[in-house]
């Protein structure tokens, strides 16, 4: 995948996420380029079209355009799929998410894309280990947010198998905040 | 900012909240103020925050620049809120054409080995979004060990950010390429997707490593094999298809691995035709991947009936409900109509079916593979369906409608007047959007088929009487009515129903289409010289197209103006020659540049004029004496009818425009007489086309001290030849090299008999009269060969 572009119906752009090197100015031209022929698109056609030599995988779900760009190798049916399954994975983070959700948590729906996809690949094709991955990234940042106000940073390595459990701080012997409240957290 | 930072969701309320576009940039210009500020403080508390507020305003298409290093603090801070924030930042902000992105190469290898898992997530996850080429370098031997990482969080990862920099920097190959087959042993879907996206990368970009990975072949059937077969798995499974997303990467690696390469492709075979089978095809993942799994098939060394197969799959697709499976059909047989073209001629009438899409871009790829469909068995049944699709079909998809349906009856056409009729067809319905060369095939054509010339003067006449505004028809009409307007007249054609056309209706015709504004230039001298043509095919009198041609003489149109003089000075002063300078036009050469009509009737007309005005009278009882001194050769010089000289040396020089054949060979000149200063030069023309034509130009020059004055030569030839004299450019030549005159000789020697040329010289120099008369000698052979 080249890049994934979210916008609304007036055109106004969501996420942006590229995988490909190019200036800001050619990003911006591309994006209103291709908002513009995706919107003028009639609602019974199909999802796919030619644009430039690239292949434009889109789909509309309520107010959000999900647009992909892919490569002529690249199989548009399952890029269908991909877009799908961020939807999903959105949907399960925010319960049933809708627009305004990924307008105030912006960043959140860039961390959850990057567990989903990287470097324009898919990664993890597990729905499950892909939010439990958020979860626990959330949980460590609200852990080091609590520890930071207190004057102290510190992390665990609690994310292996229970059998690499290993404890990193200084001072303490106790579990981490994150690991005494899932002990078993098994990724 | 789990704990919700009310700071930037305010920011985001706010910028909602602004009424116009004004009131936006200023919310936003006024809160990047702050943030810059804030920068420039330093403050390390809220610093995650001010960047995640400028980064909204980027995606909003505000300027962010100056959020570049606070990324580069953010990465370094251990907090982990502010690492996520940064390397958010760095991706979005930083650009690899600048320097500045090279300053977090240090954090990510930092970050990469402390062994802090979500932390190397991030890195990586940077890392193969924006890396560029020298980071990949430096920090590939950290990718590397962390590929040997136990965890498969960080290690499947790790694997994707080695596909990026291999990407990046192919070199790598080396370093990245011995961990995939150990790699291919583990079970872990995410490991093994990275992996398999690995082997595909590698192998895409070396030979080498290509023959390398065939060897997992077998491998990967197994794993393949094993995700088919067991049962469903919630965790991995859509609509019923195990990991779809893995099935698909695995397929698109069998297909390069089995490419042009037997053993491989055999290895396969049961696979293919085991997930060509049994996918559930009800949703769009079991679609995707049977979709992956026909392009496989299709790619390899497969079997005859496993090709066969994935035709038909893809014939299936054809008329699946769901408009995207037929896109993708489309474009997939599209592909495959030249290598495997009956198989997928089988499903012709579905194709022809999905022209009726409401669809542009389907019916778009409908019409281009129902064109690559056509051949000679089915040329009519297939012309029929798309000169209907012609009709209907949107604006954009005309021209090519057009110019498809034209290619395939030029290349198919089972007869002369079905051709004829075909293209007639599409000019009517599609005028405007065919290629301009039609109109040139079409006269072509037409005049190619003799027997069919009567049929197509009368169907053009009945299209043109109902429309004049489709331009090309217009035009090829035009031509037509012009060059067989007397078939036209005639009333009988068994071909078509009888017409009874008026001589006056015709040219009323012509008139309005050279009146209509909708008429081009073009088409209008079309018309024009059609009228003019007319005037030696019909048989009333001229009046009504003489007073046409007179009209346009002073047209404003330079172009008319001039065919318009031209053709009035041919009503006026050269009405005899009108016959002949406006006869039937030979069969235009296909393969020649776009033939100019203009060019090819003043070619004509240039040949005709050079029929030139005889001498008058008392020069020619004085040609008479010279005939009787070629004994036994005595020239039957041609009596062209007397003109007056010198208007019409200069009007015909008009009509000699600068098309004249370009000269063979060129013979030598002669020098045939010379005589105080006097001269006589002989120059000789064989055009290429008329081998029995010879033109000798004469030319007189003087370079004595007097002027030569009254100057007339006479010349006879043998009497199997025919001479015609042009009339001199003057008769006089002024002294010291003053201008010289020239004469045209035309010669006919249509038996090549050898040529002789006898010269009769009279003028006046030194104040005395002078005359001889000579035989040329040592005429050049190539003259009369």
């Amino acid at each position: 995948m080249q890049f994934m572009l979210l916008f609304s119906r007036q055109g106004k752009l969501r996420l942006q996420k590229w995988y490909v090197p190019l200036s800001d100015k050619e990003k911006k031209k591309i994006t209103r380029e291709l908002v513009q022929t995706v919107l003028a698109r009639k609602p019974k056609m199909c999802s796919f079209l030619e644009w430039r030599d690239l292949k434009i995988v889109y789909k509309r779900y309520a107010s959000l355009y999900f647009c992909c760009a892919i490569e002529d190798q690249d199989n548009e049916l399952i890029t269908l799929e991909i877009i799908h399954r961020y939807v999903e994975l959105l949907d399960k983070y925010f319960g049933s998410v809708c627009e305004l959700d990924i307008i105030f948590n912006f960043e959140k729906a860039y961390f959850i894309l990057d567990e989903f996809l990287l470097g324009g690949e898919v990664q993890e094709t597990s729905k499950k280990n892909v939010l439990k991955a958020i979860e626990q990234a959330d949980l460590l940042q609200e852990v080091s947010y609590l520890f930071s106000s207190l004057g102290t940073s510190m992390f665990c390595s609690c994310w292996g198998s229970l059998s690499h459990h290993s404890y990193s701080f200084r001072n303490y012997s106790e579990a981490c905040l994150a690991c005494s409240v899932h002990p078993f957290a098994v990724y | 900012m789990v704990a919700p930072s009310l700071k930037l969701q305010d920011l985001i309320e706010e910028i909602r909240g602004a009424k116009t576009q004004a009131q936006e940039r200023e919310v936003i210009q006024k809160e990047c103020a702050h943030i810059r500020a804030s920068f420039r403080d330093g403050d390390p508390v809220h610093r995650h925050r001010q960047l995640a507020k400028l980064l909204y305003v980027h995606m909003l298409g505000y300027p962010a620049h100056f959020g570049q290093m606070e990324c580069l603090k953010l990465i370094a801070s251990s907090r982990f809120t502010d690492k996520r924030v940064g390397y958010l930042g760095a991706m979005l902000l930083l650009d690899e054409r600048h320097d500045a992105h090279l300053l977090i190469t240090n954090s990510i290898k930092n970050d990469l080995s402390q062994g802090i898992q979500p932390v190397q997530g991030l890195a990586l996850c940077t890392l193969s979004t924006m890396g560029s080429a020298e980071m990949c370098r430096d920090l590939a031997p950290e990718v590397e060990k962390l590929l040997l990482q136990p965890s498969p969080y960080v290690r499947k990862k790790a694997i994707l950010t080695a596909v990026h920099m291999i990407r990046k920097v192919p070199e790598l190959s080396s370093v990245f390429l011995p961990p995939c087959v150990h790699l291919l042993h583990e079970r872990h879907h995410g490991i093994l997707l990275g992996t398999i996206t690995l082997i595909t990368e590698l192998c895409e970009r070396s030979p080498a490593a290509l023959r390398h990975f065939r060897k997992v072949v077998p491998q990967l059937v197994q794993i393949l094999r094993t995700l088919v077969t067991t049962g469903y798995s919630t965790e991995h499974s859509i609509s019923g298809v195990s990991d779809p997303f893995l099935q698909v990467q695995i397929l698109r690696l069998l297909r390069i691995l089995g490419r042009n390469h037997e053993e491989s492709s055999e290895t396969m075979n049961d696979l293919l035709a085991q997930v060509a089978t049994n996918t559930d095809t009800s949703r769009n993942a079991g679609n995707a991947v049977l979709f992956e799994t026909v392009l496989t098939i299709m790619d390899i060394r497969s079997a005859a009936g496993l090709r066969v197969l994935a035709v038909n799959i893809l014939g299936r697709f054809l008329l699946n409900s769901d408009r995207n499976i037929r896109y993708v059909a489309l474009t997939s047989l599209l592909r495959l109509v030249q290598s495997d073209h009956s198989a997928v001629q089988r499903h012709r009438p579905t194709v022809v079916d999905c022209l009726q899409e409401t669809d542009a871009s389907l019916s778009r790829r409908a019409l281009e593979l129902s064109l690559a469909l056509v051949n000679s068995s089915n040329v009519r049944a297939m012309m029929q369906e798309l000169q209907a699709f012609l009709e209907s079909c949107p604006p954009d998809l005309r021209a090519d409608c057009a110019s498809g349906i034209l290619l395939a009856a030029e290349r198919f056409a089972p007869t002369k007047r079905w051709h004829i009729d075909t293209i007639l067809h599409v000019l009517t319905t599609a005028g405007t959007h065919v290629r301009d060369d039609a109109v040139a095939n079409l006269t072509q054509l037409i005049g190619g088929a003799q027997e069919l010339h009567a049929y197509s003067v009368r169907r053009l006449y009945n299209a043109l009487a109902e429309d004049i505004s489709q331009q090309p028809l217009v035009q090829v009409a035009a031509w037509c009515i012009g060059e067989y307007g007397d078939l036209l007249l005639e009333g009988n054609c068994e071909e078509i129903e009888p017409l009874q056309v008026d001589e006056e209706e015709v040219l009323a015709l012509l008139e309005k289409v050279l009146q209509s504004h909708m008429s081009l230039p073009a088409t209008r001298g079309y018309a024009l010289t059609a009228l003019m043509k007319l005037s030696t095919r019909l048989q009333g009198d001229n009046n009504r197209i003489r007073q046409v041609v007179s009209i346009y003489r002073s047209c404003l149109d330079v172009e008319l103006q001039q065919r318009a003089v031209e053709y009035d000075t041919l009503f006026r002063k050269y009405d005899h020659m009108r016959a002949a300078i406006l006869e039937k036009m030979p069969l235009v050469e296909r393969d020649g540049p776009q033939a100019d009509e203009e060019a090819k009737e003043s070619k004509a007309a240039a040949q005709l004029s050079e029929a030139a005005p005889a001498p008058t009278e008392p020069q020619a009882s004085q040609l008479l004496d010279l005939l009787d001194l070629l004994d036994g050769a005595s020239g039957d010089a041609q009596h062209p009818p007397p003109l007056d000289p010198s208007p019409g040396g200069a009007l015909v020089y008009l009509l000699d425009l600068p098309c004249a054949p370009p000269p063979p060979a060129p013979i030598p000149d002669l020098k045939v007489f010379e005589r105080e200063g006097v001269q006589l030069n002989l120059s000789f023309i064989r055009p290429p086309e008329n081998p029995a034509l010879l033109l000798i130009t004469a030319t007189a020059t003087n370079s004595s001290e007097g002027d030569v004055t009254d100057f007339i030569c006479q010349a006879a030839v043998p009497k199997s030849l025919q001479l015609q004299l042009q009339a001199p450019s003057g008769n006089t030549v002024p002294a010291r090299g003053g201008l010289p005159i020239t004469q045209l000789f035309r010669i006919l020697n249509p038996n090549k008999a050898p040529l002789r040329l006898k010269l009769r010289l009279t003028y006046n120099h030194f104040h005395q009269s002078v005359q001889e008369i000579f035989e040329v000698n040592n005429l050049p052979v190539e003259s009369w060969q």
